[in-house]
């Protein structure tokens, strides 16, 4: 049989992807245009898409395990996390045991107009204190309000999905998420005490001013 | 023409009734050129590439050209500062003013024409090559490179490809017998093809190889793909039109279309047997009122081809093009002239 | 090629007075031609394409000298986007500098990290696990169809062709899936570890992907019937921009623009450099015409192969771990390594000098489009500007990789 030309074939393509984003469905019942599920398009802000769990989209901080460190800080490349901590005595866990020391965390910034998403900071914590989340709607039309605070960052941590099963073959362990409370119990969960709570607040409000303050008079971060 | 003009039917004077079409056309035209656009152009390219189109300015974005339109009235009028200012600014009205003309003698119905002139597929020619000089002066006087080569490339392929259609068309005229294009859908209208004649005999089966040649020019003329080095984009980055910016680029947009329309309904008047429906009389005065619908009917179909074939093809080099025209077109057309003659003396 | 000439390259990077003298010279010679051909000659004209405009894909600027529309001469000018990142390198540890390497070759950034890891890993003695180096090639595969698969449609637009690109992003679309469902990251997956990989694959994965490597072959038909069986692609490619074997082999062409000249050099077969490419059966293609539609044809038939390589090696493969022992903080002995791999570009290759520290004391990036738009002067000359287009179109360069 001889070739079709090339011209022809190339026309036939054209009108096939016409016709299947028209027409997507089968059979003659089916020929009405339907061509929002014929093509490939999406409409993004009438429908969303769904990123892969694994997607890097925001980070989320679960505060009661950050024990700033500074981990996290130290090895991201364009040094775009700002952590500030102080350490607390705390009572013991169990009745008779020796005081703890908690590390605090006051501030825990992270600049999203500098990250690379490169996951390094997620990697690299020992405490398994930040998570990757993949929403990705928190742009924002004045640049400084892209620095997240620990407020906003311990927030996306209810959208953290589960962690994937892994394909066979694999000897990786899947790694939970860990439990997360209301944010404002976090400090105060981290304490352990009984009296946690008012004294929790009580601190917490304290560093809260007290980052402030630094802040204000110019030797924060 | 025929007795039962609109004149001789209402009595209207000859200025009442030109005005009366004028009107019409000037309405008709921009809304068909829209919906060109708008069918072709933004939906039918987007199904052609998996996509979806406009979708959020109304029903179905179907109104998305005036929310264009209406930005591109929004913006800045830029003048490049070497420009010649007046060329400049003259340039795309030039271009628009020829589609504009073409639509004066293109017969929707027995009296819906604007002016019914003696020579006029001669006169249509001669005004479509206007738009040419438009881009020239858009070209020279946008002081660009690139606009310059892209004028210059619009004229080269102008005398390279005015050729060949005129000579297609040629082969037209001779069978009808006549320059008017109301007397040439008339021949195709009576016309039979060996003794058979209910559906008329439209050029397109006796001229095909002169319908072909018109298309392949067309396209050239429409510098549509594969034809359409002068705007180039990513080579010339938009080739004569680089420079404009709102308003004036919005009127080489229109032309663009706009003569796209214009040449589709040439193509119905030659060869597709124009508004005539077989079974009418050819002056029932109904057809005044069915006829541009057929024609419509029939320019889409002639648009989506031009269309379907700027969406699939890529473009050709200049050079290359100008051997298609000379070595190929040009010698097919002669003899398609040649062999209508032969048998225009014969039968 | 080999470490030798890069060291040698070195040197060559400071210019000694003598040769500034001749720098400037050469500047002021250019200035005066070009007022002379302003007030004298009016047959040449000095086009720039570039640095912004549409075919250069990001800003490399073309200084072309035309008569009419002939070329007499052009020149590559790059430097454009110069973002130091050699530089950067020297400041940053070794996990921190993936991530700037992501951003050299944009459309395959997971083919730009596995030479330097590679090359990391010889310096520190270790070698990744046989599942990582599995799951690196069928990576660094993807990378390599994402890469190709937009050249494939590019090709068409930068000759006028509107639609085969719409038809390319379609269809890369389901590749960087894949590659986000791994790694998280569509462009950057920053995915590669020195002694293995950041994490398995997600169960269902390898079913998913066997199926976007079937679509992924559609796509090659498709492009096949509507641009590159096209007769008017044909005549715009075929005898465009011509490169013999001889010089392709002296400019320092690599990849598909010197596989298409003729020359039969692969990287992944030549010098597997420890990846699972030997462990399966495929074939290098070349075309012998070395001009435009060579180069085309070349880069179709290797994504084709390309999707092949990934189904075999989805089948086979082996269960293990994906990481080696490796410490928490990594310090490379001192030392120097080369390591090169053939990525979707061509031959890239990272030349690591380490002090023992914790980042590398200096890395020299051989990226394949540096070397490949070499060629551009030699090629151009005497061809019209179309053709300006079709060619650097077909020597398909990233711009971040050739200013890195
Ligand atoms: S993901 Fe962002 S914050 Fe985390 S290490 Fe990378 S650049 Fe820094
Ligand atoms: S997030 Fe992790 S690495 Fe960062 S300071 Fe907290 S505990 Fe340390």
């Amino acid at each position: 049989m001889p070739q079709l030309p090339g011209l022809l074939k190339g026309l036939g393509v054209t009108a096939r992807t016409a016709a299947r984003t028209l027409f997507p469905k089968r059979g003659m019942r089916t020929l009405i245009p339907a061509p929002q599920q014929g093509s490939v398009t999406v409409q993004y802000p009438h429908e969303k898409e769904a990123p892969p769990d694994r997607a890097r989209g925001v980070i989320a901080l679960h505060e009661e395990n950050c024990t700033a460190c500074m981990l996290c800080s130290r090895s991201c490349p364009d040094w775009c996390i700002y952590i500030e901590g102080h350490k607390v005595k705390a009572p013991p866990r169990r009745a008779g045991g020796k005081a703890r020391t908690v590390n605090m965390v006051d501030r825990f910034d992270i600049d999203y107009a500098l990250c690379m998403y490169c996951g390094i900071c997620v990697d690299v914590c020992p405490f398994d204190a930040l998570f990757w989340t993949p929403e990705y709607e928190y742009s924002e039309p004045n640049i400084a309000d892209l620095l997240h605070d620990r407020i906003r960052l311990g927030e996306w941590m209810e959208t953290v999905p589960e962690f994937q099963a892994y394909e066979q073959g694999s000897e990786q362990k899947v790694r939970a998420v860990p439990d997360f409370g209301p944010e404002d119990f976090a400090p105060a969960r981290k304490l352990g005490a009984d009296d946690a709570e008012s004294d929790g607040a009580r601190r917490l409000a304290s560093a809260e001013s007290d980052g402030a303050r630094r802040l204000a008079s110019g030797d924060g971060s | 023409m025929s007795e039962l003009t609109l004149t001789g039917a209402l009595g209207l004077a000859y200025w009442a009734e030109t005005s009366i079409k004028l009107g019409v056309a000037l309405v008709v035209i921009p809304t068909a050129a829209l919906m060109l656009g708008y069918l072709f152009l933004l939906k039918m390219m987007a199904f052609m590439q998996s996509r979806l189109g406009p979708q959020d300015v109304g029903p179905s974005g179907s109104l998305q050209l005036i929310a264009d339109a209406i930005k591109f009235l929004q913006k800045e009028d830029i003048h490049p500062a070497a420009a010649d200012r007046r060329v400049f600014r003259a340039a795309p009205v030039v271009v628009l003013a020829s589609s504009f003309l073409l639509f004066v003698v293109l017969p929707t119905g027995p009296d819906a024409v604007v002016e019914n002139l003696d020579t006029g597929v001669f006169y249509a020619l001669a005004v479509s090559s206007l738009s040419v000089l438009g881009v020239l002066m858009a070209g020279w006087a946008s002081a660009s490179k690139y606009a310059l080569l892209g004028g210059l490339r619009a004229a080269g392929q102008l005398i390279a490809y005015e050729l060949p259609l005129i000579l297609a068309v040629m082969g037209v005229v001779i069978q009808a017998n006549s320059l008017n294009l109301q007397e040439i859908v008339r021949a195709q209208a009576t016309g039979e093809i060996f003794g058979f004649g209910f559906v008329g005999n439209p050029f397109i089966l006796t001229q095909f190889i002169g319908f072909l040649i018109f298309m392949i020019s067309a396209q050239a003329e429409l510098t549509q793909t594969p034809f359409d080095m002068p705007v180039a984009e990513t080579e010339l980055v938009g080739g004569f039109h680089v420079e404009y910016t709102g308003f004036r680029f919005l009127l080489f947009f229109m032309a663009e279309v706009a003569t796209t329309f214009a040449f589709s309904a040439l193509a119905t008047v030659l060869f597709l047997g124009g508004w005539w429906i077989p079974g009418f009389d050819f002056d029932a005065p109904i057809l005044n009122v069915l006829g541009p619908m057929v024609m419509l009917a029939k320019i889409l179909l002639v648009a989506f081809v031009i269309f379907w074939i700027r969406f699939t093809y890529p473009r050709l080099r200049e050079d290359q093009l100008q051997k298609f025209a000379w070595k190929v077109l040009i010698p097919l057309s002669l003899a398609n002239i040649v062999v209508t003659g032969i048998f225009k003396v014969v039968l | 090629m080999s470490p030798a000439t890069v060291s040698d390259g070195a040197r060559r990077f400071a210019p000694g007075a003598a040769a500034l003298r001749e720098q400037q010279a050469y500047v002021a010679g250019q200035a005066a031609d070009a007022r002379v051909n302003v007030e004298l000659d009016t047959g040449d004209m000095t086009l720039n394409i570039g640095p912004q405009h549409p075919a250069t894909h990001g800003t490399l600027r073309i200084a072309c000298r035309l008569d009419g529309e002939q070329v007499i001469a052009a020149e590559p000018l790059m430097g454009y986007m110069h973002r130091g990142y050699e530089k950067l390198c020297e400041v940053r540890t070794y996990p921190q500098c993936t991530t700037l390497i992501n951003r050299i070759d944009w459309l395959g950034s997971f083919a730009n990290e596995v030479p330097f890891i590679l090359a990391a890993e010889q310096l520190m003695g270790v070698e990744a696990p046989p599942r990582a180096q599995w799951i690196r090639t069928i990576l660094f595969e993807l990378s390599r169809i994402a890469n190709v698969s937009l050249f494939l449609g590019d090709m068409g637009v930068q000759i006028g062709a509107l639609t085969p690109v719409f038809f390319a992003f379609r269809d890369r679309e389901r590749v960087l899936n894949q590659i986000e469902e791994v790694t998280g990251g569509r462009f950057h997956p920053n995915f590669d570890r020195i002694g293995g990989l950041k994490d398995d694959l997600p169960r269902g994965w390898i079913a998913e992907t066997h199926a976007v490597m079937a679509k992924m072959r559609g796509f090659c038909d498709e492009m096949e019937d509507l641009l590159m069986g096209n007769e008017i692609f044909q005549t715009r490619c075929r005898g465009v921009g011509v490169i013999p074997k001889d010089v392709a082999l002296s400019h320092g062409l690599s990849g598909a623009n010197l596989r298409a000249s003729g020359v039969d050099w692969d990287l992944r077969r030549d010098a597997n450099p420890g990846l699972a490419w030997d462990q399966i059966d495929w074939r290098v293609w070349t075309h012998p015409d070395g001009d435009s539609f060579a180069r085309y044809w070349v880069r179709m038939q290797e994504t084709r192969e390309a999707t092949k390589i990934v189904d075999q090696l989805l089948d086979s493969i082996p269960s293990g771990p994906i990481m080696t022992k490796v410490p928490l903080i990594i310090k490379v002995p001192a030392g120097e390594a080369y390591v090169s791999t053939e990525n979707p570009l061509g031959e890239m290759g990272y030349y690591v000098v380490s002090k023992g520290g914790l980042g590398p004391f200096r890395v020299k990036i051989r990226t394949p489009s540096f070397s490949n738009i070499s060629i551009v002067p030699w090629v151009m000359r005497g061809t019209y500007v179309p053709d300006i287009i079709t060619i650097l179109g077909s020597l398909y360069f990233i711009l971040g990789d050739i200013d890195r």
